[in-house]
């Protein structure tokens, strides 16, 4: 329709947006009494309220057996609680113009809101977000209906050449470790509504919450309203610590699909919250396959060889060893072709790390486009609760440029070189002939 | 698909008053003597901006055996000019610390930067320079025809959804040029040329077919006089007609099939509509955007209500319907029947839905909770500068005043039960459906290969 070229290249943003957060932003931090760490940002310019509340409650903490049983509970708790049906809980939402959001992916578990200002419309959003929070109903028959609906998107996910290719990638870097197992046919049957109950009071607890709140309200508000958030909740205690992934052996994996296209993913676990290599590893990527249209692996696959739409490399830190992935998609005839390249481009930048020339632009850019990563209440948002949610230090926003104008060429080829092993590189083809 | 609610910058109501005095002036409009009219919104919550350049030309002024030209065009804007090495417009763009893309709908074509709000002069400079010189190399082309082409592999011949769209169009539409594909037939971007893209530019790409949108943090003088200094040099050249292209009237309910690997089948129905021309006296495009609202505007709002939760005939259910473009319109209901369902239930489902509305009408209560979220959706729009911006320039795209947002909203919110009532029965009548429905093929069908294990 008129706008999917921008959906997907929204979509894309994604991708490519870093982890960061900026000077400027004033982060007001406690912990309240219910043992909830809480995150605050007070901007006064629109009459809006962010809030998000984030547990150690993702898909790692799924029992071994019964993967998808975080998902499953996370999207039931907006599905009836308290005295509210599921529809109830949809249609006040409605009536207050509020928007509730969240999810569960592999570390973190979020439920958010997003309301007006307005002091009537605030008080009854926040005591339905409470309510989701701390007492979902879990209604058997809705239980049924949602893992029907779960089972039939799954099914037809496992159609798809994408879903197959980041599938058999994560569990190739991963293998038996939490961070590799998926939901499948079987786990997501052997999942029963006694799980969600036990899940939910296990694993959404006050110790383990992050409470970040931007918008218009004061620190005094800000406090009442985190402890009106968690103090319903047990105490519980923090999750388990997970254990630390195994560097796979190289593995080079294909798998039949009937595409046009073939999909292509290269990686490894490579990077871990709060590893003092993050900065390196940030600068040097820019130039690998970070930096949108200007990186090595843009210009060489798709601008000079019109090999792909769309190629990239990131880290993405987690709470354990994250992948460090590159991915492309081509036709599916020249697959070898593509991933040659994009295994030249990769060896090379190993063996030589960026130019100065490069290495300097990657700053300018990292730097420079600092602003842009929070000029709104909901960029904010999302780095704040990142911040909140995996401890990293306060002054993360302050100190980020600093950081990046400190690195070397010579610091990203010792990052790189540690954290990307071309010994435990894993590689996925889908649909390539 | 999208769902694109209304985006509109001004805002009534609750926060009219917090913005009453900036409210008359801003957005700033100031026109260049070559045509090229430039729209700022102040807007100064952090020091960024966004710059975007939108021209009046899109998929629908294509012809047969170019389709997709004006999306290869886009691409090969980045290309490079006299000045501008190819591949040195992101550079000089990521240099300033900016971002910057481009998006090619059925409508228009724009492009857009956004940066830290020192950097909005040379963005100008950059954008100025290749509105009119171009150097399209067939060098460049032939490399960059490829990429197009893994674009449409990409995001239609692998995607059983966008396969089924785009042959849904090309049924529902006989003579509107919305029956192409925004991307382009395959055939036609195989056999397309560098003079193709040249011609395209040459015909559209000139100040008189474009306008400039700036929000952030920028005193509205100071852009313009950028814009006076960047884009004024550029000469206004005559646009070639525009033939109006209008549909015949459909007579009878038309249908097509799309086999293609999935798992789940998918009905579209999708029905001729309005779309609104005149801000102030249409009526009836408001009452379907309200009509959408109401059938899928919310979690618990009716198809998920009735047909995913207490029939469980769906999977998935919803309505879109855009009331702003240059060319027809189409309310779409969409579909995923849930297992053991047939599409044949599924589109007597939605049929049942709407045939309630029919003989039964909407709720106030209904209407009120639509209009509740309308509002606020209003105020957090102002969240992103990027949004603001879109929303002016779509107005402008398909020919309406930018600043009749504010009425649109208005407009939207003194819509009666009895008006979604009754557009309701003017609409949905079986002359003007097309039905699209994806029959799901298995996999395992396909070709096998062996799975091979090789260490390095």
């Amino acid at each position: 329709m008129n706008n999917k070229m921008l959906k997907a290249l929204l979509a894309l943003g994604v991708i490519f947006s870093a982890q960061a957060a900026m000077a400027g932003v004033k982060i007001e931090n406690w912990t309240a009494p219910t043992g909830a760490r809480v995150f605050f940002v007070e901007s006064r310019a629109l009459p809006i309220i962010d809030v998000q509340v984030d547990f150690a409650a993702g898909a790692a903490q799924d029992p071994v057996g019964k993967s998808g049983l975080a998902q499953l509970t996370r999207g039931l708790m907006d599905l009836g609680a308290g005295d509210m049906n599921e529809s109830d809980v949809a249609m006040k939402l409605a009536d207050l113009g509020a928007r509730l959001g969240g999810g569960a992916d592999t570390d973190r578990a979020s439920v958010s809101l997003r309301t007006l200002a307005d002091a009537d419309k605030r008080a009854a959003a926040f005591g339905i977000m409470r309510t989701v929070i701390s007492a979902p109903r879990f209604p058997e028959a809705v239980f049924e209906r949602e893992r029907a609906r779960t089972l039939a998107a799954l099914r037809e996910s496992l159609t798809r050449p994408e879903t197959i290719a980041s599938r058999a990638f994560w569990s190739g870097l991963y293998g038996k470790h939490p961070y590799g197992l998926q939901p499948g046919i079987e786990s997501l049957a052997a999942i029963e509504l006694d799980d969600l109950r036990e899940f939910h009071a296990a694993k959404y607890v006050a110790s383990s919450a992050a409470v970040t709140i931007v918008g218009a309200l004061s620190r005094a508000e800000a406090e009442a309203l985190a402890v009106q958030l968690t103090e319903a909740l047990p105490a519980g205690v923090a999750a388990p610590v997970l254990p630390v992934p195994a560097l796979p052996a190289a593995t080079e994996l294909r798998l039949p699909h009937p595409a046009a296209q073939a999909h292509i993913h290269l990686g490894l676990p490579a990077l871990k919250r709060g590893d003092p290599d993050f900065y390196a590893l940030m600068v040097g990527n820019y130039s690998l396959g970070g930096g949108g249209f200007v990186s090595r692996l843009m210009k060489e696959v798709r601008d000079k060889r019109g090999f792909a739409y769309s190629v990239y490399s990131y880290f993405a830190p987690m709470k354990e060893a994250g992948p460090f992935q590159i991915g492309l998609q081509t036709k599916r005839a020249q697959a070898n072709d593509a991933l040659k390249v994009t295994r030249d481009v990769l060896q090379q930048f190993l063996a030589e790390g960026p130019s100065e020339v490069e290495l300097k632009a990657a700053k300018a850019n990292i730097v420079g486009s600092f602003p842009l990563r929070l000029d709104s209440n909901r960029k904010i948002l999302d780095n704040v609760s990142a911040i909140g949610f995996y401890g990293m230090p306060l002054d993360y926003l302050d100190t980020y440029a600093q950081k990046i104008e400190q690195v070397t060429v010579a610091d990203v080829r010792a990052a790189f070189a540690r954290h990307v092993q071309p010994a435990h590189l894993i590689t996925v083809v889908v649909a390539g002939d | 698909m999208t769902m694109r609610r209304h985006v509109f910058p001004m805002l009534a109501g609750l926060i009219g008053a917090l913005l009453a005095p900036q409210a008359q002036a801003n957005p700033y409009e100031h026109k260049l003597t070559n045509g090229l009219s430039v729209i700022v919104k102040e807007d100064r919550r952090a020091p960024t901006a966004v710059h975007m350049v939108w021209y009046r030309a899109g998929s629908m002024d294509e012809t047969n055996g170019t389709t997709g030209v004006a999306h290869v065009l886009e691409h090969m804007m980045f290309k490079g000019t006299p000045k501008v090495g190819p591949g040195e417009f992101n550079r000089l763009v990521a240099a300033a610390g900016g971002r910057d893309n481009a998006f090619t709908s059925r409508d228009y074509t724009a492009y857009f930067q956004q940066v830290p709000k020192e950097k909005l002069g040379e963005m100008m400079a950059l954008e100025a320079d290749r509105m009119r010189h171009l150097n399209l190399s067939a060098g460049e082309f032939e490399q960059e025809i490829k990429v197009v082409m893994e674009e449409r592999r990409l995001r239609t011949d692998d995607q059983p959804q966008s396969l089924l769209f785009e042959a849904m169009n090309a049924v529902a539409f006989k003579a509107h040029p919305y029956r192409r594909p925004i991307i382009g037939w395959m055939n036609d971007l195989e056999s397309m040329t560098a003079q193709d893209a040249r011609d395209w530019y040459e015909r559209w790409y000139v100040p008189n077919n474009a306008y400039v949108v700036v929000v952030g943090d920028v005193d509205h003088k100071e852009v313009f006089r950028a814009a006076e200094k960047h884009y004024g040099v550029l000469k206004a050249r005559p646009l070639p007609s525009r033939k109006p292209q209008d549909e015949p009237a459909q007579a009878g309910v038309r249908r097509v099939t799309v086999k293609a690997p999935a798992e789940l089948p998918v009905v579209i129905m999708g029905y001729r509509a309005p779309i609104v021309r005149d801000v102030e006296k249409d009526v009836d495009p408001y009452a379907l955007e309200m009509l959408g609202a109401v059938l899928s505007g919310h979690g618990a709002a009716r198809f998920s209500r009735h047909l995913v939760r207490e029939q469980r005939l769906a999977v998935s259910a919803g309505a879109e319907y855009d009331s702003t473009a240059r060319g027809p319109g189409m309310f779409y209901l969409v579909g995923t029947p849930s297992e053991g369902k047939t599409v044949s239930e599924m589109e007597a489902g939605l049929r049942a839905e709407i045939a309630k509305v029919q003989s039964e009408g909407v709720t106030a209560e209904e209407l009120n909770r639509a209009k509740a979220q309308l509002v606020a959706g209003e105020i957090y729009k102002l969240d992103s500068m990027f949004a603001q911006a879109m929303e002016v320039g779509q107005l402008e795209a398909v020919g309406l005043p930018y600043r009749s947002g504010e009425r649109i909203i208005e407009k939207l919110k003194a819509v009666s039960a009895e008006q979604v009532q009754a557009v309701a029965k003017r609409y949905f009548g079986d002359d003007g459906l097309t039905v699209g429905v994806l029959d799901p093929q298995p996999l395992a069908d396909a070709p096998r290969r062996s799975f091979a294990n090789v260490r390095h």
